[in-house]
This record gives structure tokens, C-alpha cells and sequence, in this order.
């Protein structure tokens, strides 16, 4: 056993603070990165970001103006996006930890969600082409885009909302049973009430990535510079836009810039997010 | 006598497992039957048959009949969710759900489809005074019921239990979690109970089950070694075993 052999070498208290330091180094050197990361990109984002560039249309492929078809093209493939996977998501989560028995259907949904949350979102992106542009003649658009998010987005909606149910006290729905509720009566009254922080964490995680995403959208959503109005209309949203303006070296500022909002709008997200679900649990458990 | 529940020479198995063996109960009606016996014996498995909360696993099989006023409860024509408002259940751990006392309380009678805020406000009230709750929680009604202690859980337990007005009550070791003080309590809301409600305690302290019930059972290997009266078995017990195990000799 080596745990023996170290405490025969170093003296109990000694290893106790040695691991206590590495320990809190590692948690210093994880956010470190972060903020260096966040930090370089605000350095060099921040400076570009004015309400011009923030609510105008850009100019000159986006060497110039702003990015306000891009901000709009996000929140509308992300929206589309969530409003689709987190229906499913949360679904397949409540039917694997409340309906289902162990057996092999439930393995084989477990397997595919699995599969799915591991497969290179450039693939989402192919089979978006494939499917949802040509095949169902979507073309490149908002719904085309958002579509192929949606499937990415899904298996963490799933996994998150699935840990989450399960995790509930299973106290609650005998206590509910026992009283004369109906199974759903049981899972809509007590159930998802008591997952709902859990869930909307899972949410978020699906958002962030859907947001975030710019090789899954490449071949769905178009490339288009105008503010996207219809469903059928296509888009650049921000990820897209960034990596445009930095490949074709149209603008490295402006691609800062669309960074640090890209980065903003997330933190928005999260953070809102966050407190809203820790005011309800805080009421929920009553501390 | 009237009774209210009579169980019928019940089989129960879980798989292989033969849990419980013939066994055959009258419960008679408002009074307190205290059901006692080592761990495994069978007693918590057998309330759990008079509401069917042996339904939720997948593995429970039973043969042998449970009346309630006189009707079979097993009776494919039963409704499981009338049958379980009949037969209320507070269980070992105190389980409120993470929602308001009011709303707890609340939560049978919603389910139930008494929707009318002053209905349910009076029926609230109700439910916490008679289970003795009402003095300390008047001010926090909508405050979380898992900030309450043990105790005060419990208690709103058996005031959600009873707010949907059920024939019988049972009571899986309802005090096993709380300490002497809260015990009492429980203890004396039993008393006061039994008025008007049919009681059936599992317990593991023989004291309790004593001081609580008129009526007790023995349970030994899933059968029913002895039932009567619950003086009766304490001081005169007519099988060796059971004089064993009150004594202490065993369980």
C-alpha cells in the first residue's frame, strides 16, 4: 500500500499539509486560467465595444461598423435551440429516472445520449448540411441552425436534468403516493419542483453550449450579414462571425471585440441564472 | 367488536422471499394496535400491504385477502389512490416535501381537487391543530418545512396525513428519528388521535408500545406468534417466545 509507505517516510501532519497545499494550488492554478483567459480577452475586446458597435449593422464585411445582426443571430439560434432540446431533454430525463426499470431500452437511450454528447460538433454541423438544409429544405437558416444545436444541446440537457431527478429524496414520492397522488400528480407536484434547480442548471449547460458553438452552425445558418427576422432567414452569429472576421483576416480587432461579447452574453446567462436558482432552492429548503 | 381492517391469512414474497407467512389480523376500529417484533420480522412489510405501498416494487407478489370495511382492497376493481386517502401512512424519516408547511399540509387536499383558498385555509388550520403543530407554526406557514426540527416534521407529517381525513392511520416507527422530547409529544398526539382514527404503530420500543396502543401483535419470521390485548401480552404472554422477547431475552 503505498498510502503506508508515505506515512511511514513523512510523518502524518507533515503529508496532511503538504497535500493541503497541492490541493489548494491546483484550485488557485484552475482559476488563474480562467481569469487570464477572460482577462486577455477583455484586454483586448473591451476597448472596441461602444454602442455603436453594438447596435449597428457592420460594414465593409465587418472590418468596420457593428455586430448587431451577430447579437441577434445568437440569441435567436440559442433560443430556438433550447426551446427544442430542453422540452426533449428534460422529458427523456424524467422518463429514464421515474418511468422506466432498469432494462435494456433504458441502457440504449443512456448509450445514445452518451454517444451523442461525445461526437465533434463539426459532424452536427455536416448533418445539419445534410438533413435540415437540403434534405428538409430548410436551407441556411435560423431554424436550420438552431436545429443542429438542438441536437447538440440535447444530451446535456439530459444527463444533467437525469442526475438531478434522481438525486431526489425518494422519500418525497412515497410521502406523495401514500397520500392518494397519482404518479404524474407525484412527479409534476414534487418531483420536478424539487429537481427545477438541477434542471435549469442542465439548461444553462446546454445554452452555454449552444451559444458557444461555431463549427455546427457553420454549414447550417448562412453567413449573412443582415439582422435575421424570419425562421427561414440566414444568420452569423457571433462564434461564426468571430472566426470569419480571424481566418479571412478581415478584422482582428473587431473579432476581439465580437469575443468579449460572446464572452459577456454567457456570463450574463450564467450568473442570472445562478442567483435566480440559488433565491429558489435557499426558499425551497428554508435556509 | 367492529373492526375496520381484516387481514386474511396473507402470503407475501418479494422474489423468492417469503416474507410474510399466513398471516391473519383484525384491526378493531379506533383504537391503537401496536405491532412488535425484531427487525425483519415482517411488520413494516405487513402495514404496507393495507395501503398497498408493496405495489411499488416491482418484485412484491401476494395471495390471501384485506378487508377494509368489509371491501377487498386487492380487488382489481379498487382505486389505489381512493383506497391510499382511506389509509394514511407517516413514515420512519420525517419526509416533508421542500415546500411551504401551508403547502404541505395543503398537498393531499390539492391532489384530492379542493382547490378553494378558503377551504384549504380552514382545513390547514384544522389539520395543524390536531396534530398539534398549530401554535408553532401559525406565523411560518409559508415558510419551508424543511426548516422545521425533526419533531415539528413529523408532527406535519401527521398533519398532511390527516388533512384528507383518512379512516386509519399508519405509522411506521413514527418516533425511531426523534429524540425523548419529541416522542412524547408524537406519543400524546396519539392519544389524542384515536378518537377519531384508526391507529396501526409499528414500533421497536416497547415501552411505547405500551403506553400508546390498547391492542398489540407479536411478530416473529413474518407469522403472528401472539395478538390480544396489549396488557394482556406484556404481562401475561401465552407463548414462550413472546415473554422472551418482551423481556429482553432476544430481538
Amino acid at each position: 500500500m503505498g498510502d503506508c509507505r508515505l506515512h511511514r517516510i513523512i510523518p502524518p501532519k507533515i503529508a496532511q499539509k503538504i497535500m493541503d497545499v497541492i490541493f489548494w494550488a491546483s484550485g488557485i492554478i484552475t482559476l488563474l486560467i480562467l481569469l487570464m483567459v477572460i482577462g486577455y480577452v477583455f484586454y483586448k475586446g473591451l476597448p472596441v465595444i461602444n454602442l455603436e458597435f453594438l447596435f449597428t449593422d457592420p460594414m465593409d464585411s465587418g472590418k468596420a461598423g457593428g455586430i448587431f445582426p451577430m447579437i441577434v443571430s445568437s440569441l435567436y439560434v440559442t433560443f430556438i435551440a433550447v426551446l427544442v432540446s430542453a422540452p426533449i431533454g428534460v422529458g427523456a430525463a424524467l422518463y429514464l429516472a421515474e418511468y422506466a426499470g432498469e432494462n435494456r431500452t433504458v441502457r440504449l437511450i443512456r448509450f445514445g445520449a452518451e454517444t451523442l454528447s461525445s461526437i465533434p460538433s463539426i459532424i452536427f454541423g455536416l448533418f445539419g448540411l445534410a438533413f435540415f438544409v437540403i434534405y428538409l429544405r430548410m436551407g441556411w437558416s435560423v431554424l436550420s441552425g438552431g436545429l443542429t444545436l438542438a441536437l447538440m444541446a440535447l444530451p446535456t440537457i439530459l444527463a444533467a436534468s437525469e442526475v438531478s431527478i434522481e438525486s431526489i429524496n425518494k422519500s418525497y414520492a412515497q410521502g406523495s403516493l401514500a397520500l392518494g397522488a397519482t404518479k404524474w400528480q407525484t412527479v409534476s407536484k414534487v418531483v420536478i419542483p424539487a429537481a427545477l434547480p438541477g434542471i435549469t442548471t442542465g439548461i444553462i449547460l446546454g445554452m452555454a453550449r449552444a451559444i458557444a458553438e461555431a463549427a455546427a452552425i457553420l454549414y447550417t445558418v448562412g453567413a449573412a450579414l443582415i439582422t435575421p427576422i424570419s425562421l427561414l432567414d440566414p444568420a452569423r452569429p457571433l462564434p461564426l462571425h468571430l472566426y470569419i472576421l480571424a481566418t479571412e483576416g478581415i478584422s482582428l480587432d473587431n473579432a476581439w471585440g465580437t469575443a468579449a461579447v460572446l464572452v459577456i452574453l454567457i456570463l450574463i446567462i450564467t450568473v442570472t441564472t445562478n442567483t435566480l436558482v440559488d433565491r429558489y432552492r435557499k426558499q425551497m429548503m428554508g435556509r | 367488536m367492529e373492526y375496520i381492517i381484516e387481514a386474511e391469512n396473507l402470503n407475501v414474497y418479494f422474489d423468492e422471499l417469503h416474507i410474510l407467512k399466513g398471516v391473519s389480523l383484525k384491526i378493531p376500529k379506533n383504537t391503537v394496535t401496536a405491532l412488535i417484533g425484531p427487525s425483519g420480522c415482517g411488520k413494516s412489510t405487513f402495514i404496507r400491504t393495507l395501503n398497498r405501498m408493496n405495489d411499488l416494487i416491482s418484485t412484491f407478489r401476494m395471495d390471501g385477502t384485506v378487508l377494509l370495511d368489509g371491501e377487498d382492497i386487492y380487488n382489481p376493481k379498487v382505486d389505489v389512490v381512493d383506497l391510499r386517502k382511506r389509509v394514511g401512512m407517516v413514515f420512519q424519516k420525517p419526509n416533508p416535501f421542500p415546500k411551504s408547511i401551508f403547502d404541505n399540509v395543503a398537498y393531499g387536499l390539492r391532489v384530492h381537487g379542493i382547490n378553494d383558498k378558503d377551504i384549504l385555509e380552514h382545513k390547514v388550520e384544522e389539520a395543524l391543530k390536531g396534530a398539534a403543530l398549530w401554535d408553532e407554526v401559525e406565523n411560518i406557514l409559508d415558510k419551508s418545512a424543511m426548516g422545521l426540527s425533526g419533531g415539528q416534521q413529523q408532527r406535519l407529517c401527521i398533519a398532511r396525513t390527516i388533512a384528507v381525513e383518512p379512516e386509519v392511520i399508519l405509522m411506521d416507527e413514527p418516533c425511531s428519528a426523534l429524540d425523548p422530547i419529541s416522542t412524547t409529544k408524537i406519543e400524546d398526539l396519539i392519544h389524542k388521535l384515536k378518537k377519531d382514527y384508526t391507529i396501526i404503530i409499528v414500533t421497536h420500543n416497547m415501552q411505547q408500545a405500551t403506553r400508546v396502543s390498547k391492542y398489540a401483535a407479536f411478530f416473529l419470521h413474518g407469522e403472528i406468534v401472539e395478538n390480544g390485548r396489549t396488557e394482556q401480552i406484556f404481562l401475561e404472554p401465552c407463548d414462550q417466545r413472546t415473554e422472551d422477547y418482551i423481556t429482553g431475552r432476544f430481538g
